[in-house]
């Protein structure tokens, strides 16, 4: 896909289509688009962390192998959201496996060069992190929440 | 504050007083929640008849008496159902109940959900855990009168997919047309392919015409706290919000007081309630 195309698809994703002509010519500069087939490993835990997904079709499992517990799935991610900031802080590792459940479209965006556009220019940085906080507050709401245990307190009668 | 009116139907039962109901079977949903079917007498000639969301009062004699809410089709109510989960000595008791035998039942009551007044719209179902139960018969009732209604969202949270209710027919409804069906759990293990994470968590994942939406909404209280915080933020009509409540209940008419919410019995005035009805009440300690 050329970048033109790109910059065209970025505009229709949730996280970037407000974005600005000039920010999104920076965007598109480290962007790149990536398939991946059910059940195909995005990253594994521990590897390096290189990349920003932004989701555009199909669906992804965050998991986290628990020892004799298993393979837990903590969350997926799908269309319209993002999945991926552990390129922003170091030691730029992957805290957990992600993998396809279903046939995935996304855009990739190469963490260093977003690390680099971010500190070379700084509107362009702090619009990234605005945007990244925002998704960062949610998924901390949404933790917390699932921490209750809400369905594992019902009384279960009159239901 | 608008009231929305009670619908009761007549039955010449004494609510007081438990009628004999043979159980036909017990159907285990999960390890710990069953569905109990059961076949009502024709009292007084007339044939038992429920609206969606009442609830009935099922007595094991000599045991103990609990609030189940009716989990099955209105339109069928010559076989009843309670989803049931187990927790209790009386709903222990209920669980190993066999063809046959008899328990006591008082009932229908309570206040139901408002499909008349969701003719015409669009309707988002949004159920947690064991909630799911008390709003099946609501979307067996959507499902008949499918033209009725514009497009139907189903949204299911629950604690992992073993915990899942009706999984067979969860996947028959997502195949109606225009009923969208989305399940989430809150911990999966390779072999599920749905979404993990809270319920809210798909509002991302549905398109809403608010003005033209009613949404239904039963399960654990707090998950209803953050999918009404949800839906505000969205900017659905808070009118246009429904609730089933759940309180210990004994007398099940408003005499006893046990389910007292504020200034409203959740027997008598509910369980089904507008959110306006509540707002000044709901998510607030002490009550």
């Amino acid at each position: 896909m050329q970048p033109e195309d790109l910059s065209v698809v970025l505009c229709k994703h949730p996280f970037t289509s407000d974005l600005d002509e000039i920010h999104m010519k920076l965007l598109v500069g480290c962007a790149s688009n990536v398939t991946f087939k059910d059940g195909e490993f995005l990253f594994h835990e521990g590897e390096s962390a290189d990349r920003l997904y932004l989701i555009r079709n199909g669906r992804v499992a965050l998991e986290v192998q628990a020892g004799e517990r298993g393979l837990i799935r903590i969350q997926t991610v799908g269309p319209g959201e993002i999945l991926g900031w552990s390129w922003l802080i170091s030691p730029y590792r992957w805290h957990f496996t992600a993998c396809a459940v279903e046939n995935v479209r996304a855009i990739w965006l190469d963490g260093k060069c977003l690390r680099t556009k971010s500190e070379t220019d700084h509107d362009f940085g702090y619009e990234m992190l605005r945007r990244l906080a925002l998704v960062l507050e949610h998924r901390l709401e949404a933790t917390r929440r699932q921490l209750l245990d809400v369905y594992g307190s019902e009384i279960g009668v009159r239901r | 504050m608008k009231m929305e009116p009670v619908l009761v139907p007549q039955t010449s039962f004494d609510p007081m007083l438990p009628f004999p109901v043979a159980i036909r079977r017990t159907t285990w949903e999960t390890d710990d929640t069953f569905t109990l079917l059961m076949e009502p007498p024709a009292a007084d000639g007339a044939r038992f008849k429920f609206l969606p969301g009442q609830f009935n009062m099922l007595y094991v004699f000599g045991v103990g008496e609990v609030a189940i809410s009716i989990s099955s089709d209105p339109q069928k109510p010559n076989l009843i159902a309670h989803t049931i989960h187990r927790v209790g000595t009386v709903t222990t008791v209920l669980s190993r109940s066999k063809r046959g035998e008899f328990i006591g039942v008082r009932g229908p009551f309570g206040s139901s959900w408002p499909i008349e007044k969701a003719k015409g719209m669009d309707v988002i179902v949004v159920a947690g855990g064991i909630g799911l139960a008390p709003l099946r018969p609501v979307l067996y009732s959507l499902f008949r009168r499918r033209k009725d209604y514009g497009r139907i969202v189903l949204m299911y949270g629950a604690r992992s997919p073993l915990d899942l209710l009706y999984r067979v027919e969860l996947e028959q409804w997502s195949k109606l047309d225009g009923v969208d069906v989305v399940v989430t759990v809150d911990r999966g293990d390779s072999s599920w392919k749905g979404h993990v994470g809270v319920v809210t968590n798909l509002f991302s994942y549905i398109k809403m015409d608010p003005p033209a939406t009613m949404a239904m909404l039963c399960g654990p209280e707090v998950m209803m706290k953050f999918t009404i915080q949800e839906l505000e933020r969205r900017g659905l009509p808070l009118e246009h919000l429904h609730l089933s409540m759940e309180r210990n209940m004994k007398c099940a008419v408003g005499f006893c007081g046990h389910c007292q919410y504020g200034p409203k019995f959740i027997c008598k005035d509910g369980p089904v309630f507008s959110f306006p009805q509540l707002s000044q009440f709901f998510g607030k300690g002490e009550i």
